[in-house]
């Protein structure tokens, strides 16, 4: 709905970002970070697609795997074990990522692989939850209907379970992925590489404009990722089901 | 047609029997309910049909086909299946919900379109409006005609119906009742009907199963289920008005005096009164040559009066048609005080009259030789 309020609002937090993001510049110069980043932009653009290319295969082989998990949960016989195993991944997940990555490094060693397994491990609880809290929040008498229709189970699942259970789905994946960004920085600590490469030397420097090279392009990076998935759901989404404003998600 | 021999069903776990060697006969293109309070297995007999539900024992057959020799995905393709709570699909536009057995079935694209707006126009929603309307844009009534067309689009023979009007308001579910037993009488589909509402049942059952814990009851037409009720049990259930069911039952075209006595509008005044006089009489319907209905005339404005009926003719507006049930006619005519109620066909030409004393005779109860102030009617035509 955009009522004028709305708009007024918005231009309200523009107004806000304009200001954050100008005090922000000033301090990034007072560090100098902009100075480096004249400087280094190679660096920096190599570094960013290192942690790009982490991001994406971790989060690709983490849908690969957790949506059909998710979905193995929610039928026949797995639904007796569902909120079992659920709660053993909750905990799992309450393990520090850094000590994922260690643990992982001491079985595989180090390299570009340690780094990917372990986040792939580390994103695949959201993405695996959401898909179980999706499909269970489908009205059974949908289900029904399709069955009754003469869908295969196959057809049910395709053709209306995930539909209708996408919105939740790719909320799962849209944080899964969002956080991913954040830990990715942690590889550099089993030689996995990207913009993780730059804070952590900056720390061990103790130089901020190091540090921030490293810092705000991933923060740029989740940003920017959290805003494709938002232009994802708003094209793929059907518009018979609506989330915002009118309802919400169960 | 429908058979069941013997159908039981026990769920796992459960000392009796949900259904309990239930046997009954839907001949092609009849509707039969099935009736009974909740958990007395009357969904679950629908649901075996289609296999929603596997049968424990006893066989059903649709044709001479055994349903257990079918495929459950093709058998239910060929069946028609409407439930209660709707169940379109949320994230599908009307379109798509209509399609969704046609794209099953492979039909091509042009044969569908063709075919969603024939079922759209059949159950009266106006296509264009609607077709990409998604469900959560339609109110209960119109969402429930959706489900409808659903069930119907690959034109099944057989119809399974949960309760389909059960969750839709009094109104709307007269309306959406008399609209399906006007497509049923086009397209005359098996139907097994599950409901909870005798009257529902009574008027749109060619057959009632009444069922009782598992067990089915009774089993034959409206007709016999109020005029013979088996036991007690039966008495109760179709309730202690059942003789006023039989209303929903019977229209006016059964019950109304043909040809009544009337005159026409160019008849003089004064040889009319003479003629009601004479017959004691003090109203008199009035038409033109060509039969239609143009009112009523009382003696009290003939007397004296030269001239023509039709200078002090009176409208009389309440009209009903002879497909009317009588329980609507028996309303009309108590809410409007009258004391009788006129049938006219479309054109408005007279067909019939109906007073309180051709009703009474009709449902069994003793009725007087003479029915209401507008004194004697008889079948006698033009009363000059």
């Amino acid at each position: 709905m955009h009522s004028a309020q709305s708009d007024r609002s918005g231009r309200f937090w523009v107004l806000v970002a304009v200001v954050f993001a100008f005090a922000a510049g000033a301090f990034a110069e007072h560090q100098g970070f902009l100075s480096f980043a004249m400087e280094h932009p190679r660096d920096i653009f190599r570094l960013l697609g290192q942690h790009l290319q982490l991001v994406l295969t971790s989060s690709a082989i983490a849908i690969a795997v957790g949506v059909p998990l998710g979905t193995l949960l929610t039928r026949g016989f797995m639904r007796r074990y569902r909120d079992w195993i659920l709660n053993l991944l909750g905990i799992c997940q309450t393990v520090p990522s850094l000590a994922v990555i260690a643990i992982a490094m001491v079985y595989m060693g180090i390299g570009k692989q340690t780094a990917i397994f372990a986040l792939v491990i580390y994103s695949l609880l959201p993405i695996i939850r959401n898909t179980v809290a999706g499909l269970a929040s489908i009205d059974p008498v949908v289900l029904d209907a399709g069955r009754g229709m003469g869908m295969t189970p196959w057809q049910v699942l395709l053709r209306v379970e995930y539909p209708n259970a996408l919105y939740i789905i790719l909320t799962g994946i849209r944080t899964s992925t969002v956080i991913n960004v954040g830990t990715a920085a942690l590889s550099f600590l089993v030689g996995g590489g990207g913009l993780g490469d730059l804070i952590f030397t900056g720390i061990a420097m103790v130089d901020p404009a190091y540090m921030l090279a490293g810092a705000v392009p991933t923060a740029a990076l989740a940003i920017a990722l959290n805003w494709v998935f938002g232009q994802l759901e708003k094209r793929i989404i059907s518009p018979g089901l609506v989330y915002e404003h009118h309802t919400t998600a169960a | 047609m429908i058979r069941l021999e013997r159908v039981t069903k026990i769920y796992p776990g459960s000392a009796f029997p949900a259904v309990d060697s239930v046997s009954l006969e839907v001949a092609e293109g009849q509707i039969c309910m099935l009736i009974g309070s909740s958990g007395c297995g009357k969904t679950t007999i629908m649901r075996m049909i289609n296999r929603l539900t596997s049968i424990t024992s006893g066989t059903i057959h649709i044709g001479d086909q055994n349903v257990m020799d079918m495929d459950p995905i093709q058998l239910r393709r060929q069946i028609g299946y409407v439930i209660q709570q709707i169940g379109l699909f949320p994230h599908m536009t009307v379109y798509d919900n209509i399609a969704t057995v046609p794209k099953l079935l492979w039909w091509d694209k042009k044969r569908i379109a063709e075919r969603v707006d024939e079922l759209l126009d059949l159950v009266n929603l106006d296509p264009d409006t609607y077709r990409f309307r998604y469900p959560r844009e339609l109110s209960g009534g119109q969402a429930q005609r959706v489900g409808v067309a659903r069930a119907m689009a690959a034109d099944p023979p057989v119809m399974l119906m949960d309760e389909p009007f059960g969750a839709i308001d009094p109104i709307n579910r007269e309306v959406l009742q008399e609209e399906f037993l006007r497509i049923q009488a086009r397209l005359r589909k098996t139907i097994v009907f599950v409901t909870h509402d005798i009257d529902e049942a009574i008027k749109m059952g060619d057959k009632i199963a009444l069922l009782d814990a598992g067990r089915l009851i009774q089993f034959g037409s409206p007709e016999e289920l109020l005029t013979k009720p088996k036991n007690q049990f039966v008495k109760d259930f179709v309730g202690a008005d059942r003789t006023l069911k039989r209303l929903n039952l019977l229209r006016v075209k059964h019950a109304m005096l043909r040809n009544p006595v009337h005159c026409l509008e160019e008849d003089p005044s004064e040889k009319v009164a003479e003629k009601m006089i004479e017959q004691d009489m003090s109203y008199l319907l009035v038409t033109d040559r060509q039969g239609r209905l143009k009112g009523y005339v009382n003696l009290y404005d003939l007397r004296g009066h030269k001239g023509t009926v039709g200078d002090v003719v009176r409208p009389l507006s309440l009209t009903v048609k002879p497909d009317t049930n009588l329980k609507d006619a028996l309303s009309k005519m108590l809410s409007y005080d009258l004391g009788i109620v006129v049938a006219v066909d479309d054109a408005g030409r007279l067909q019939g009259f109906l007073n309180t004393r051709t009703l009474f005779s009709v449902v069994g109860e003793s009725y007087d030789e003479r029915g209401g102030h507008w004194g004697r009617i008889t079948a006698d035509g033009r009363i000059l």
